[in-house]
């Protein structure tokens, strides 16, 4: 006998929760505990009176899996709302990552004229290294890293996604 | 600002005993510690408050749940830290699976030491994040009224469950200022009345049905006395059969025409073959276990099926139903008779689905090879009903064949009567849920419905029924196996018995008397009525060492990985092997 494997889709759902001790132990404990997956997880409070966050997870699973995600994510206490973006309709994500490259001579030149195409900011120098900031979406991301794998990767450090609505409305 | 006015503080304890009062808490199960002293001292000086001394914690948890599951009030556990809250664990896991409503209060060390592995500390909070419906560890005593009153909402209201407050011993013994008023949070509301949009539809698809049923679980019972009261009226109503889960015994009445008996595993042959037949199922809070559908692939292919549950994630969660509702199954009970009647709607003619359940019936499922030599424990259950049906009985169980024999054999007219544990099958959960039961009825005859494996995982408690004077029977059907696990491998492994048998057991009289309750032993089937009414007419605790057929198998039963046609009702059905897939099945 061997263990099946699921086809699986990627679905944004984003989590408006109370800003309490324990919410996102909670939270990212039943993932683990019903045996969801978690591809990334962003938390910042979001309301003035910092009694509130907003959760960004991005996890992955058959239809009536990521169906049972969301009803398993309502059904706790601190949750007040679970939308998710992927079947909400159109919306965009974005991510930041610090990208740290380091050389000299042509790799130097050669990893400036790609983060200048990407877009990518230089937040700190020296004479064989730079930093870059860098947002968009994970494809972006992903194609950017891996190029800069090319000219002298030291390390990177990702964010994971955040993500809203398209439109005027809110989730 | 002048001293004069201000207002009383209190401390942490005395402001827990005050809330525990206001939300009509009469009873506590509970074992003193280091880090509960200050609770246990507030509680000597208040008398509204029965506390009952158990002899571990596990037996506390069990024990609320029984007088929660048998009086329909929240059951509420005290423990100190560390051990205490640990050995809760099961009993909150056990209430969890099963939607019982607890109030778990457990000590903690004090708020400087959390972190530092200080003697009985333990992670309570993150140990029971995910067995609890809601847990709290409250570091202010002024938090401490609004988070009772929380919690006893969020345990009792929408699908109940165990919600777990640990307050550590500075918050105990800290005071605070006793007008300290939280506003009354709203974050938590869960599901009333359903979409009368949705109660049409399901009334009409009822309505229309050739071959329907109604499958009825613990959400019934758990909903309250009138959601059994409306379910009685909707199968009069719409003229289906009704079979019941593991938990939703009695919500139907047993001896009701529509009865077909216990679904699933260890169902009823016309339970399971009208679930597998019926156009239109309406499952009536029950979940979709895995215990009740069998291989999910087969489970009734052609039906149209209908979910009404209070809980969202319950829906479609292993089965995909055609109309979901999700409301409280006694409320949305009502709304469907309220459009029943309305419409002017009558029962189909469903003499062709009658016909055939009296077809699957006649298949006698539930009957064994007697005998006149040795108690066979279906017997044993059948004179325990007979004698006692009556008497209008609260029957807790333990896990295992008892359990399903019981619950096979034994006939539930009455809702709140049936204690099991029926998600997580906690053994050692019958002879504590009795305890909290007789405390809840003091009136009511309760008995433990054990076998001589599951009784000495909480055996202790025997102490506690002594204590209080709690007329509880411990009716042990004494096969001398863990035999569910001997079954299982009689089916499954090829009769190779890797630990099952029960040796070394006490002698139950003894031990019965060693603890001040009566013992009786049994192992003549004609002296067996003699014995139970001796046992009956005894006015204390007794334990019946009821020694029965030592190899008898529990059937009908659907292996693991089978469709609910493939169900087994002879033991000489059984071919003794199993493939993988099949193994891997719980």
């Amino acid at each position: 006998m061997h263990i099946k494997q699921e086809l699986t889709e990627r679905h944004v759902l984003t989590l408006t929760v109370d800003n309490e001790a324990g919410t996102l132990a909670r939270i990212a404990g039943m993932f683990t505990s019903r045996g969801y997956n978690i591809d990334s997880l962003t938390v910042a409070d979001i309301s003035e009176d910092h009694a509130i966050s907003r959760i960004t997870i991005v996890t992955r699973g058959p239809p009536p899996v990521i169906d049972q995600i969301i009803a398993q994510c309502e059904r706790l206490i601190p949750v007040h709302k679970v939308t998710d973006l992927t079947e909400a309709g159109p919306y965009v994500e974005r991510e930041l990552a610090l990208v740290k490259v380091r050389g000299t001579g042509d790799q130097r030149v050669e990893a400036m004229r790609l983060a200048d195409i990407y877009r990518a900011r230089v937040i700190d120098a020296t004479v064989n290294s730079f930093i870059f900031e860098i947002t968009g979406g994970p494809d972006k991301i992903d194609t950017f890293v891996a190029l800069m794998r090319e000219v002298g990767l030291v390390e990177v450090g990702r964010t994971g996604i955040v993500g809203l609505m398209r439109g005027a409305e809110g989730s | 600002m002048s001293e004069d006015f201000a207002v009383p503080e209190k401390s942490g304890a005395e402001i827990l005993i005050d809330t525990l009062i206001e939300q009509g808490v009469d009873t506590v199960f509970g074992y003193p510690g280091g880090a509960v002293l200050p609770i246990y001292d507030a509680l000597f000086q208040h008398k509204k408050i029965r506390h009952v001394l158990v002899r571990h914690e596990a037996g506390a948890a069990h024990a609320a749940e029984g007088y929660a599951r048998s009086t329909g009030k929240p059951g509420v556990v005290l423990v100190t830290s560390g051990p205490g809250a640990t050995n809760a664990v099961t009993g909150i896991a056990d209430a969890f699976m099963d939607s019982i409503p607890l109030i778990v209060l457990t000590g903690q060390v004090a708020t400087n030491l959390i972190g530092s592995d200080a003697f009985q500390e333990a992670d309570t909070v993150g140990i029971t994040r995910h067995c609890s419906k809601h847990n709290y560890l409250v570091k202010d005593p002024a938090d401490l009224a609004s988070t009772v009153r929380e919690a006893f909402a969020i345990a009792t209201k929408g699908r109940p469950g165990p919600v777990v407050i640990d307050i550590p011993k500075n918050v105990q013994v800290a005071t605070a200022s006793t007008d300290v008023k939280r506003p009354t949070s709203s974050r938590f509301s869960p599901a009333g009345e359903a979409d009368y949009a949705e109660i049409n539809r399901a009334v009409e698809l009822l309505a229309n049905a050739k071959a329907p049923i109604l499958y009825t679980g613990g959400g019934i019972i758990n909903s309250g006395p009138d959601a059994s009261a409306a379910l009685r009226e909707l199968a009069e109503l719409c003229g289906a059969p009704v079979t019941s889960t593991l938990m939703g015994l009695g919500a139907y009445p047993a001896s009701g025409d529509a009865w077909l008996g216990m679904l699933g595993m260890h169902g009823t042959y016309e339970a399971n073959m009208a679930m597998n037949q019926c156009d239109v199922m309406l499952c009536l809070g029950a979940r979709f276990d895995d215990r009740v559908t069998g291989r999910l692939d087969a489970f009734s292919p052609d039906s149209i099926k209908i979910h009404i549950d209070i809980d969202r994630s319950s829906i479609n969660k292993t089965v995909r139903v055609d109309l979901p509702i999700v409301a409280d199954v006694g409320a949305a009970m009502r709304q469907m008779i309220e459009v029943w009647k309305g419409r002017k709607y009558k029962a189909a003619a469903l003499d062709d689905w009658w016909a055939r359940i009296k077809g699957w019936r006649a298949v006698d499922c539930l009957s064994y090879a007697g005998s006149t030599q040795e108690i066979m424990p279906q017997y044993a259950i059948e004179r325990l009903f007979a004698a006692t049906k009556d008497k209008s009985p609260i029957i807790t169980t333990e896990v295992g064949q008892h359990q399903m024999w019981a619950a096979q054999h034994f006939h539930f007219d009455a809702p709140n009567k049936w204690l099991t544990s029926g998600g997580l099958g906690t053994m050692g959960y019958g002879l504590p849920a009795a305890v909290g039961a007789q405390m809840g009825n003091p009136d009511a005859l309760v008995i433990d419905i054990a076998g001589e494996a599951s009784i000495q995982m909480n055996i202790q408690e025997m102490a506690t029924a002594t204590q209080y004077r709690l007329p509880v029977k411990v009716f042990i059907l004494n096969n001398e196996w863990m035999g569910m696990v001997r079954q299982w491998q009689e089916l499954t492994y090829e009769s190779r018995f890797s630990e099952s048998y029960s040796d070394s057991l006490p002698d139950f009289v003894a031990l019965a008397e060693a603890y001040g309750w009566k013992g009786i032993r049994c192992s003549d089937p004609a002296k067996l009525d003699d014995a139970i009414a001796e046992m009956l007419a005894y006015d204390g605790p007794v334990m019946f060492d009821c020694r029965v057929h030592k190899t008898s198998n529990c059937f009908p039963m659907i292996p693991s990985g089978a469709a609910h046609t493939d169900m087994i009702l002879h033991s000489d059905e059984v071919s003794g092997t199993m493939d993988d897939e099949a193994k891997a099945l719980v």
